[in-house]
């Protein structure tokens, strides 16, 4: 995961690796090119099937999408709001994402300061709790929680929702700006307090908008993970509903279409963000290119 | 470098005495700094991991649900016995579904690490699935296998697959489902141990005049084992414990440990067993690093993540 935050500095392969001794191009030379996009077809194929399907014509009493194509309509795009409980299960994920996202961008942000910038007892320890709670299971962090506020007898709501997800997204935050800013110059803030900056000034004048973007793509990747959480959510959510939730709940009776227009609309701002995220990364590299010269 | 970076902050332009006041912050900023996260994991997941298992040693009144302890561990063994074909058929889908991935995504990695032009928009096309919510991309793909549908519609009127022919509600459509939704958990600790290849042993290589294939089966393959191992174990673990494939795209006869993990905490509730049955889970997983720690212990797993 922490590979999207490191900056492209890196040389490309074609730089380093030296042409080997028969560099006539062969037709093996386009097997790899070749397999990679029928690879990142299959990617997409779901993806296509999730937005096709949102444009199919239902004809059922209760709007259903049918498994057979039955014509093209933009009808639930329309009537996007048209199921009761399902938009305000879609707000709920919104609202509670983004507030995961806040709270978690911060304190994974300071937690990676830390490890990154001192040495203290604990680090290794805190290393492996990070990593234990990336590679652990969903079911056993939900499950484990529910037991945990089953025992303190806490009546599962909005805020146990927000406290799970805050406790999964907050070490992916972490390992993200920790990647960024182990590739960070110091001399940079020594520069800064050379010219008599205080710590303060130097953090938010230095630190801060150099970070950016990895807190930025740790954001992204904590308001992604939230806003499409179902198993640790369908353990402590209690009767609170959010989208995932909902959809799952439709899936053996069938789901109405305008689940996969509403999916449509994530996916379309998750790509709409991505995408600004790399331009605007492409052009800060290009603008420093030319300051170097 | 961290010494550097420690002094200059802190010290810098300010008088002694000031310098003073911040060897006491020094110490204590790590914990001030990092304080709030570390707090919330430890109390809403480590905690939670130790009640767990002093849940899976309780007794409990089946009518009120009060529990306490018991130091029973009774439902160790019963829950092995009940559940032992559902815990290995678990193992079997996840394993499945990891090495396919695996095969399936080296490739692309490879071509990304090492020949790709613009890895970043690469990298970010292997995040593409995580855009859409799981559980849409699960019934995306109900709907890709579905008899009726686009692919196995289209076979059986060209007549390449017979009319009876069926995907979902098999252990196929549970494995295939799993290896789509976790595929990024395999591909980006793979890219990770590529990338980090060092070029010039490639170099070395060809200037011994390997071939291509010989770079790659001698020096490639061999410098990317931890990182596959790595890949497998940050798959494998987490698919073992997934109910929503088994739900959406299995049968009554391909449920996984998840689904009776879930059933037990939310239906029908029997915390003791459920407890066992997670704690079983988790004792899987961290045999699994230790074992990876064991062999390739030179560098540690967390360095993939």
């Amino acid at each position: 995961m922490s590979t999207l935050a490191e900056s492209p500095s890196i040389p490309t392969a074609k730089e380093l690796s030296p042409v080997p001794r028969d560099s006539r191009r062969k037709w093996t030379y386009f097997v790899l090119p070749i397999y990679s996009s029928f690879f990142f077809l299959y990617l997409v194929i779901p993806i296509s099937v999730m937005i096709l399907y949102s444009f199919n014509v239902s004809r059922s009493a209760l709007p259903q999408v049918t498994f057979k194509w039955q014509g093209f309509t933009t009808q639930w795009y329309h009537e996007w709001n048209g199921i009761p409980g399902l938009t305000p299960a879609f707000f709920l994920s919104i609202k509670l994402a983004l507030i995961v996202t806040v709270i978690s961008a911060i304190l994974g942000t300071l937690l990676a300061l830390s490890l990154v910038r001192y040495q203290f007892r604990g680090k290794g320890a805190t290393n492996q709790v990070l990593f234990a709670n990336i590679a652990a299971p969903e079911i056993v962090l939900g499950a484990s929680l529910l037991g945990f506020f089953i025992t303190l007898n806490l009546n599962r709501g909005f805020s146990t929702l927000l406290i799970a997800h805050v406790m999964f997204c907050v070490a992916y935050v972490t390992i993200t700006v920790r990647a960024r800013l182990s590739g960070f110059d110091p001399m940079l803030e020594q520069a800064a307090q050379d010219l008599g900056a205080t710590p303060w000034v130097t953090f938010w004048k230095v630190t801060l908008p150099l970070i950016f973007p990895g807190i930025l793509a740790g954001a992204l990747l904590a308001f992604a993970l939230s806003i499409d959480d179902f198993v640790t959510s369908n353990f402590v959510s209690g009767k609170t509903i959010t989208f995932p939730l909902w959809v799952y709940g439709a899936v053996k009776v069938g789901i109405p279409p305008q689940v996969f227009v509403l999916g449509t609309a994530i996916f379309l701002a998750g790509v709409i963000l991505a995408v600004v995220n790399l331009v605007f990364q492409g052009r800060k590299r290009v603008s420093s290119a030319a300051a170097e010269e | 470098m961290e010494q550097h970076v420690r002094t200059d902050l802190r010290g810098g332009l300010e008088p002694p005495a000031e310098r003073r006041h911040n060897r006491l912050g020094r110490t204590l900023s790590p914990y001030l700094l990092g304080g709030p996260a570390l707090l919330w994991l430890v109390v809403f997941f480590l905690v939670p991991l130790v009640t767990m298992v002093s849940l899976s040693i309780q007794t409990c009144d089946s009518f009120t649900l009060a529990c306490k302890v018991t130091w029973h561990f009774g439902e160790f063994p019963n829950v092995l016995s009940e559940f032992g074909g559902t815990f290995v058929r678990s193992l079997l889908y996840a394993g499945t579904a990891t090495l396919v991935t695996l095969i399936v995504s080296f490739p692309v990695t490879y071509w990304i690490a090492f020949r790709a032009k613009r890895k970043n928009f690469f990298l970010l096309m292997l995040l593409v699935p995580f855009f859409v919510s799981f559980v849409i991309r699960t019934t995306a793909w109900q709907f890709l296998l579905a008899d009726q549908a686009i692919l196995l519609g289209t076979l059986k009127n060209l007549h390449v697959l017979p009319e009876n022919f069926h995907i979902l509600a098999t252990g196929w459509a549970v494995i295939a489902g799993i290896a789509y939704n976790y595929l990024p958990f395999t591909a980006l600790p793979l890219y990770v141990a590529l990338e980090r290849i060092d070029r010039r042993l490639l170099e070395a290589s060809y200037d011994l005049y390997a071939s291509r294939r010989i770079a790659f089966t001698r020096v490639v393959l061999p410098l990317s084992i931890p990182g596959i191992f790595a890949a497998f174990l940050l798959t494998f673990v987490p698919a073992s414990g997934d109910y929503v494939n088994a739900f959406i795209l299995g049968g009554t006869n391909n449920l996984m440990i998840g689904n009776i993990i879930q059933t037990k905490f939310l239906t029908l509730p029997d915390y003791p067993a459920a407890s066992a049955l997670s704690v079983i889970l988790m004792v899987m997983m961290l045999v699994g690093i230790a074992l990876y720690s064991r062999v390739l212990g030179s560098r540690t797993i967390e360095e993939y993540v």
